[in-house]
């Protein structure tokens, strides 16, 4: 009776691993870092955790799991409740909306793709945060967030695949 | 024929499905729309929200830091090895001024309690504080503030100043049970009545998301100058008097720029003291030199 029950949390915590994986970088982006300006311009590790596996898993990964990260990244980061869930379910949204470009296509397509989403969801974060804080945070930090967040993908999406190819080969 | 219907059923579910799924994002945008109006309009609301998650993810969030932090010494252990002949020819120029001051601060000390013995100055009351670990620091160019493992269980509370070995870190926000949202002077929303320390003209220290203060509302005829040293001046009562802030390093549009003593992405702990100043103004008259041994 044993085996079932451990092959059920395996198989659980297979299905919810790109859920999990993605809660690890809400924690760690908001880790206290002691880098003199890191802070300011801390790149959307979540937001590429997101893009990521939408693009290749989204029956692992669903609307709510945007929902509820963004919803955990706000409170964390003292932001204003629901501008980055928001921005993370709009993010989901149109990645699955286009997803027949994705399918089959390589990583620098895909890159690409990151490339015009990830500034887009950016800009939108400066707008909600300016309706819902009346922040306007520095044009200058906003481009450098945006750009180092677009640069560091091939690095975080190569560790996020390498997790996929390990845990979820052929799943 | 049977796997055939079968694949003709989910071929017809597919646009449904589609929908349904357009739909729960549809919702959930419109979920997030009605908390982020909400939290605009009425933010006691979601106030207790908050704090629930808080107190869970506090100590989560402590413990995800500790690798890191542990990675983050031993960087700078060897950043310190490097510098250490430089650093250690500072410090001895340091050491010999600081011994002047001593000195100085011993003479004024024993005059001080005299002239208060004198006029039979009653103490002042002690100070009730919790020191917390800063376990998250609020990335991004949004927010400036840091979440610490030290909440209402541990005698903080909203409004209780929070001070680095440094200087004026910023005050609670938001409060726990067992970890406390620290808005620091950064912030946007940040305002810190200051005077400066040399002339005692008053100023606001506004936050503007940058890492730099900008004095406000000085009168004209002041004539701040580089190096000035700002403490906070009690007006409001929010900070006590005497709290230093930061030095002013320049300007911008003739307005000074403040430089804070308190790094904020060096912060590993800070009290969270209770100066009593729970919305209650403080006398009118900041005492003029209390100099907090700086």
């Amino acid at each position: 009776m044993r085996a079932p029950l451990l092959q059920r949390v395996d198989a659980w915590l297979r299905q919810a691993l790109p859920g999990l994986l993605t809660l690890l970088l809400v924690l760690f982006s908001v880790a206290p870092l002691r880098l003199p300006d890191y802070a300011a311009v801390t790149p959307g590790l979540v937001l590429i955790s997101v893009f990521y596996w939408t693009v290749h898993r989204p029956d692992l990964f669903r609307p709510w799991h945007a929902c509820v990260l963004g919803l955990l990244d706000d409170v964390l980061s003292g932001g204003a409740l629901g501008v980055n869930a928001m921005v993370l379910v709009l993010v989901h949204w149109s990645v699955v909306a286009q997803h027949r470009f994705f399918v089959g296509k390589g990583f620098a397509l895909v890159w690409g793709a990151f490339g015009v989403v990830a500034p887009l969801a950016i800009a939108l974060t400066a707008m909600l945060s300016l309706l819902a804080a009346r922040v306007l945070p520095d044009p200058a930090v906003v481009l450098v967030q945006a750009l180092l967040t677009v640069a560091l993908y091939p690095p975080v999406a190569w560790v996020l695949g390498r997790a996929q190819r390990l845990f979820l080969a052929g799943r | 024929m049977a796997f055939r219907r079968q694949g003709s059923v989910t071929r017809l579910a597919a646009p449904f499905r589609g929908l349904a799924q357009r739909n729960a994002a549809l919702g959930l945008v419109l979920l997030c729309a009605v908390l982020i109006v909400v939290g605009r309009a009425e933010p006691r609301v979601l106030e207790r929200l908050r704090t629930l998650v808080l107190d869970v993810a506090g100590p989560v969030a402590d413990a995800v830091s500790q690798p890191v932090v542990a990675t983050q010494r031993v960087a700078d252990g060897i950043a310190e090895l490097l510098s250490l002949h430089s650093e250690n020819a500072i410090l001895r120029e340091e050491n010999a001024r600081l011994a002047q001051w001593q000195v100085v601060a011993r003479s004024l000390d024993a005059e001080n309690r005299e002239l208060r013995r004198l006029l039979q100055v009653p103490g002042d009351p002690p100070l009730g504080f919790v020191t917390g670990r800063v376990v998250a620091n609020s990335g991004g160019s949004f927010v400036h503030s840091v979440l610490v493992l030290a909440g209402s269980g541990d005698g903080a509370a909203k409004g209780h100043v929070a001070v680095a070995a440094d200087g004026l870190a910023g005050r609670v926000t938001e409060i726990g049970e067992r970890a406390a949202r620290v808005l620091l002077l950064t912030d946007m929303n940040s305002n810190v009545p200051v005077v400066l320390e040399r002339s005692r003209e008053r100023a606001i220290a506004a936050g503007d998301n940058s890492g730099r203060l900008r004095l406000l509302f000085l009168a004209p005829a002041a004539q701040p100058q580089i190096g000035d040293r700002i403490v906070t001046s009690g007006h409001g009562g929010v900070f006590p008097p005497g709290i230093p802030v930061g030095a002013v390093v320049g300007f911008r549009d003739g307005i000074a720029l403040v430089q804070p003593f308190v790094e904020a992405a060096r912060l590993e702990y800070v009290r969270l003291v209770d100066y009593g100043l729970g919305g209650i103004l403080p006398q009118p008259a900041p005492p003029p030199a209390r100099s907090r041994g700086r």
